[in-house]
């Protein structure tokens, strides 16, 4: 107990501290980086996963195209039939697995990141027009909104995939699009318990004008649980599109290679060749892991009030 | 009591005409219903019967009132594969998905809560570890793979259980804890901090000070409090479980509804569909009305309004 209380104190004092200098702020992020590790795998399997994603093709020379039906069903490397040529081995159609679950992480971090993106602005406006309005508006939108979130989500999402058909930019819009609500919510109830703090009015009174208030107290206090929740639902969105491919309603298999489809196409082979299927899981869980480690420490290092409640 | 009910009621009641809207929009908004339906080589006069038949050719609002008179009396049309009528096909498949579902959360209610108890009670040690690492698993494992590599090792290596189907007593084992998982961390998570929480407010102290014993304290008074968010993420949970079975159930070939939906979307058969999304949202909103209910019982707070 004793221990926990002086680390607050410290907390707070450096909270406190006014003349702090940049060198100061990056050693505090950095004792944070240390005692958190799994912060810092987290960001360390991201930051991978985004570098596989831009350089593939530095990463590997194979195609994840290129069909060679005699090379088809190799085992992956330390197996003995294996050649590290394919690390990962080859699928039924003598594809590169490895090349592709590099070439993957692109469809799965576009998703992720421009689904995000949309749903965190949709839900950005909503939200902060709810809760600026409040009244009659506020209780109109957030009843939609709670409306959409009492679904059944994945069916939902199934069901207008299903619809909308097979593409990359509807898969990213119905992520986007469906996901708006859980922002809205979210930023609602920030601007809420912002407008009723008492900073903003002191800072009013105090004679600042609204450019001051809106970007030093509104959005550094809206950003926080902005990003924290943007990191889970990323990683959430990353998980979906996976599903979709794996019910065989994602992007379609002939344009980019994603894991979802890898794991629909691998699955008829599971039992006798479960590389093809068991390394796009194994990348879908890395990542997702990684994202989830992310945003559990964001979600310590940008709230200040968990940060004390933390055991 | 009854008025907190009515209103809560009325709430679903309007959720549901929201979720039949959405679907008969979704389906109709996008073009035309017909092609949706049929093959891409299908003939234009397939189309034209097509369109005829399922009345695409009447006005919207015609439509409109015909879906939504048909969907009250339980009539969504024929299934375009069994060309029988769609409801009674959903509902001969709710008795394999409430099962399913319904081992999958007792799964993780016996597994996920005693290990959020003992974490709570004791942060930091081994059985808090274990709790917090499952939670982590449980978040970030993609079911559908998960299910994949337990048919390879239990089912297909080993031998534990049937890989498919439903013929056997320990059919359900595999498919359940799958489906249970992710819900087991959740409940490890939401257990674990309300026990810290709770520990740490004025009445435990109080409760401390005067004397009691802390074994009367543990189960009077902390654990009575951890039940109030555990009631209402377990019924909501579980309508996630029984609408979000789909690749669970298409993976281990469960006759449930989700693997029903997942063959009638390779069929193209939206009346099908259409069922399956109007019934299970039915369900969903179903239990969370409960779930309010429940909730509302256990904390007098809510009833009045705060």
């Amino acid at each position: 107990m004793a221990d926990k209380d002086t680390k607050s104190h410290q907390t707070i004092d450096s909270l406190l501290d006014t003349e702090k200098t940049f060198k100061d702020r990056l050693a505090y992020f950095g004792r944070f980086l240390w005692r958190d590790r799994g912060g810092v795998i987290g960001l360390t399997v991201f930051l991978i996963v985004v570098f596989a994603a831009v350089f593939a093709p530095l990463i590997t020379n194979q195609s994840p195209f290129d069909q060679n039906l005699r090379s088809s069903k190799l085992p992956p490397a330390w197996k003995e039939e294996g050649t590290w040529e394919h690390p990962f081995g080859t699928d039924s159609l003598g594809k590169d697995v490895f090349s592709r679950v590099i070439y993957g992480t692109r469809v799965s971090l576009m998703v992720g990141l421009f689904g995000v993106l949309i749903a965190s602005i949709l839900g950005l406006l909503i939200g902060a027009i709810a809760g600026y309005a409040g009244g009659r508006l506020d209780a109109a939108i957030m009843g939609g909104v709670n409306l959409i979130l009492s679904l059944p989500y994945l069916l939902f999402v199934v069901f207008i995939a299903t619809v909308l058909g097979r593409s990359l930019l509807n898969v990213i819009l119905i992520f986007g699009i469906t996901d708006a609500p859980i922002f809205a919510r979210v930023t609602r109830g920030e601007v809420l318990r912002i407008r009723e703090s008492g900073y903003v009015e002191s800072a009013i009174s105090a004679g600042a004008r609204w450019p001051t208030i809106i970007f030093d107290h509104i959005i550094p206090n809206l950003l926080g649980p902005l990003i924290t929740l943007a990191t889970f639902e990323m990683s959430a969105m990353i998980f979906y599109e996976a599903g979709l491919g794996f019910l065989g309603l994602s992007v379609p298999p002939n344009e980019y290679p994603t894991w979802g489809n890898m794991l629909a196409a691998g699955r008829k082979y599971m039992t006798s060749y479960p590389w093809m299927a068991s390394f796009p899981g194994l990348a879908i869980m890395f990542t997702s892991l990684g994202m989830n480690l992310l945003g559990d420490w964001l979600r310590d290092v940008l709230d200040p009030r968990m940060r004390r409640s933390r055991k | 009591m009854g008025r907190y009910f009515l209103s809560k009621l009325i709430q679903s009641l309007v959720l549901l005409f929201g979720v039949l809207f959405l679907v008969f929009m979704m389906v109709r908004v996008t073009g035309d219903p017909a092609a949706l339906m049929l093959s891409r080589n299908a003939s234009p006069e397939q189309l034209e019967a097509l369109r005829e038949e399922m009345g695409f050719n009447d006005p919207a609002l015609v439509q409109f009132k015909h879906y939504i008179t048909g969907a009250i009396l339980g009539d969504f049309g024929n299934s375009l594969h069994f060309k029988t009528p769609a409801l009674p096909l959903v509902l001969e498949r709710l008795p394999a998905t409430v099962q399913l579902a319904s081992v999958g959360m007792l799964m993780a209610i016996i597994i996920g809560i005693p290990i959020g108890l003992v974490g709570g009670f004791t942060p930091g040690s081994v059985v808090d570890s274990i709790g917090r690492f499952l939670a982590l698993i449980g978040q970030s494992v993609p079911n559908f793979w998960l299910g994949l590599m337990m048919i390879l090792f239990l089912g297909v290596r080993l031998g534990w259980f049937p890989t498919f189907g439903r013929d056997s007593w320990n059919s359900v084992v595999m498919p359940a804890f799958v489906l249970g998982l992710p819900v087991m961390g959740q409940l490890v998570r939401l257990t674990r901090s309300a026990v810290l929480e709770i520990r740490g407010e004025d009445f435990i102290r109080t409760a401390h000070s005067k004397g009691l014993e802390p074994r009367t304290i543990y189960l009077k008074h902390v654990l009575r409090n951890v039940a109030i968010p555990l009631v209402s993420v377990i019924g909501v949970q579980f309508g996630y479980m029984l609408g979000g079975s789909i690749y669970i159930e298409a993976i281990f070939a469960w006759p449930g509804m989700g693997g029903l939906l997942a063959q009638s979307i390779g069929w193209r058969d939206f009346p099908l569909i259409q069922a399956i999304a109007v019934f299970t949202s039915l369900i969903v909103l179903l239990l969370n009305l409960l779930t309010d209910l429940a909730y509302s019982i256990i904390d007098p707070r809510i009833r009045y309004g705060r």
